[in-house]
């Protein structure tokens, strides 16, 4: 690091740019090596793209018309006969607020969770604990989602013998957001400048004041950032639903009783048609496309506000 | 810390415990209010630690009793039957590993590759929306790749399946399955977990080859290397355990991918013959337990399951921990 002074301007953005142009009289061979490296490289990028162009288009090319239509918001799939075969598409109602209602009670569980976490990690955890902790929250966000839906199951139903509810998907899924939620927040606490801290020790606020009234505000945009990324991700999550919440076709706004559907049940529940019936496709593929449009749209914002709104120290 | 959060004099002399002062607890007043909140992050961090731990002390009392009753041998046995109570995981952890590998093998040159592209090719002005788009990769919710894998991509992905096995298919890991379903195969599952990982990969990787010391590059430029010859001196040996790392991660979210891989793999009958081949069928840990969430009755039966989620934790819980390990390793080194 003693020698940064010298390059401290090419080295600020990342890259060194060659100050001449090196494959102009060096050896056949190795200019084509390096000529073959560029265009491989480049080509790694583009082949990577095509699976994202790929799929949005198919998703929005076969699901945006439905989406569009009043009744794919308006109604729910009561009243649909023998499964998946009904004369009207009818709406995704019940699945669009079953899939935001369960992503904001896991919010609700994670959020506050993650973030005092992340407050322990950087304003209070020193020493051996701190790194389990921090070590139990890359473990966690390595935890497969059917493995935190089996946890919940064995607690909620084999062990306490209770019955599901919807609130448990958000249990299994309030697993998946806390470690998402708290390296962002963690990241962003780092960032926070020690000399906001010391200033407001300077003046005798105490040590809970300071992080609740100083920094947790000036880290807001990155907790709200992590909460989304997180939100996103919870929101498109299947395999808990499959094992936590039974699918019905019915709309149900109570987390405490009943099932409750989601975007992702209601395609898993319509696919078996997909060949078969167009209506079920046309569900299958609108379904998909609110589902993808949403954690899209939400995923991006939260990246946004990240960008436009970052500590500046 | 002074890189993040600007030198301060705090930093630069510790107190007389060894540590700066105003940091740990130094700062608390030790009022009510104080002591409330520390032990709210407190108890907020220990809640995480006791979440990973009940997970595996609730999966291991939930199994034990049903691997006690079972029939067949757990570890050796390929079949997984609830009635009469036969279940063990040798096809299930074949399955599940053949597909993360063949996953892991496609996706980590194209992740190192993108990752070169992103900080060391792409003009500055590409950079950042390259990288946004390959992270976007990670947000399409996995039913998405599920259904386009199963139903879209499949049928056109005959001819390459049927070009490897003419060309490969003296191997025995790449016979034809005559049983199969066609591209309902642990390779094709392979092909659609690896775009579904490349995100997590690339993100680590081109984070590691973005710290590559321009003292390094510079020092190979001024030997007279070529752009792919200062890569292969200076960034890929310095970003060697960071693409190791972030391949575990990649291998440890393709183990337990579900529902993809549970719309896309052909199941095969129970208690079938074991082929070692990527072009059978079978079931992963993940999409055996997602695929058969009616039997999930209480008792036994369930607990068969739970066996089988238990041994997929684990698994996942060893490869991610020797992820993080070689990470923190290279953290010491770096600094």
């Amino acid at each position: 690091m003693s020698s940064q002074t010298s390059t401290s301007q090419s080295s600020e953005a990342g890259t060194v740019t060659p100050p001449v142009d090196f494959t102009v009289g060096k050896s056949g061979a190795r200019a084509a090596k390096n000529t073959a490296a560029t265009v491989l490289v480049w080509l790694a990028f583009l082949i990577a793209l095509i699976p994202l162009v790929w799929i949005l288009w198919l998703v929005i090319s076969k699901g945006f018309h439905t989406m569009l239509s009043i009744t794919w918001w308006q109604k729910d799939q009561s009243g649909v006969g023998a499964a998946g075969f009904d004369k009207n598409i009818r709406g995704a109602r019940h699945a669009i607020v079953g899939t935001l209602l369960t992503a904001l009670a896991t919010s609700v569980i994670a959020v506050p969770l993650a973030v005092m976490t992340a407050v322990y990690l950087v304003e209070y955890g020193r020493g051996r604990i701190a790194k389990l902790v921090s070590f139990m929250v890359d473990i966690l966000s390595g935890v497969p989602s059917i493995v935190a839906a089996l946890f919940i199951y064995a607690v909620w139903v084999s062990s306490f013998g209770l019955r599901l509810i919807p609130l448990c998907t958000s249990f299994a899924l309030a697993m998946l957001m806390i470690p998402v939620v708290t390296r962002s927040t963690e990241e962003i606490l780092k960032l926070v400048p020690n000399e906001l801290r010391e200033a407001s020790y300077a003046l005798g606020v105490p040590k809970w004041k300071t992080i609740t009234r100083i920094v947790l505000p000036t880290s807001l945009s990155g907790i709200v950032t992590g909460a989304l990324l997180g939100f996103s991700r919870v929101a498109g999550e299947t395999a808990p639903l499959l094992i936590l919440a039974a699918y019905t076709p019915y709309l149900n706004q109570n987390l405490f009783s009943g099932s409750m559907a989601a975007l992702p049940t209601f395609i898993n529940n319509n696919v078996q048609y997909l060949a078969s019936d167009p209506i079920s496709a046309d569900r299958v593929w609108g379904a998909a496309c609110t589902l993808l449009l949403l954690v899209f749209v939400i995923n991006m914002l939260g990246r946004l506000i990240g960008r436009f709104a970052r500590v500046k120290s | 810390m002074t890189s993040t959060t600007g030198a301060s004099v705090a930093d630069e002399f510790p107190g007389p415990e060894g540590r700066p002062p105003l940091t740990g607890d130094g700062a608390s007043t030790g009022r009510v209010g104080d002591r409330v909140f520390k032990w709210i992050a407190y108890g907020s961090g220990f809640v995480v630690v006791v979440v990973v731990a009940l997970v595996a002390i609730f999966l291991v009392v939930q199994a034990v009793p049903a691997i006690a009753q079972d029939k067949a041998n757990f570890f050796t046995s390929t079949q997984f039957s609830t009635s009469p109570l036969a279940f063990g995981i040798a096809q299930l952890l074949w399955t599940t590993v053949m597909t993360s590998l063949v996953a892991l093998v496609i996706a980590v040159p194209f992740a190192i590759a993108i990752s070169l592209f992103l900080t060391q090719y792409a003009p500055s002005w590409l950079a950042k929306p390259a990288a946004a788009l390959i992270d976007l990769l990670a947000a399409v919710p996995s039913i998405v790749y599920g259904l386009w894998g199963a139903y879209i991509v499949a049928p056109k992905f005959g001819p390459v399946q049927h070009f490897l096995q003419d060309v490969l298919g003296w191997l025995p890991l790449f016979k034809p399955v005559a049983t199969v379903t066609e591209q309902a195969n642990i390779f094709f599952v392979g092909v659609i977990l690896a775009i579904m990982i490349l995100p997590i990969i690339t993100a680590i990787t081109r984070e590691v080859f973005a710290q590559t010391p321009a003292t390094h590059k510079e020092a190979a430029y001024a030997l007279g290397a070529t752009r792919w010859e200062m890569l292969r001196m200076a960034v890929l040996p310095f970003g060697k355990p960071g693409i190791i790392s972030a391949s575990m991660l990649g291998l440890g979210r393709a183990l337990g991918e579900t529902i993809a891989v549970y719309y896309i793999l052909s199941t095969l009958p129970d208690g079938s013959k074991f082929i070692v081949s990527l072009f059978n069928g079978g079931s992963t840990f993940a999409s055996q337990i997602a695929g058969n969430y009616a039997e999930f009755t209480g008792g036994t039966s369930t607990g068969a399951y739970i066996a089988a989620g238990l041994v997929l934790f684990v698994l996942t819980f060893v490869v991610n921990a020797v992820a993080r390990v070689i990470i923190e390793r290279r953290k010491a080194f770096s600094e």
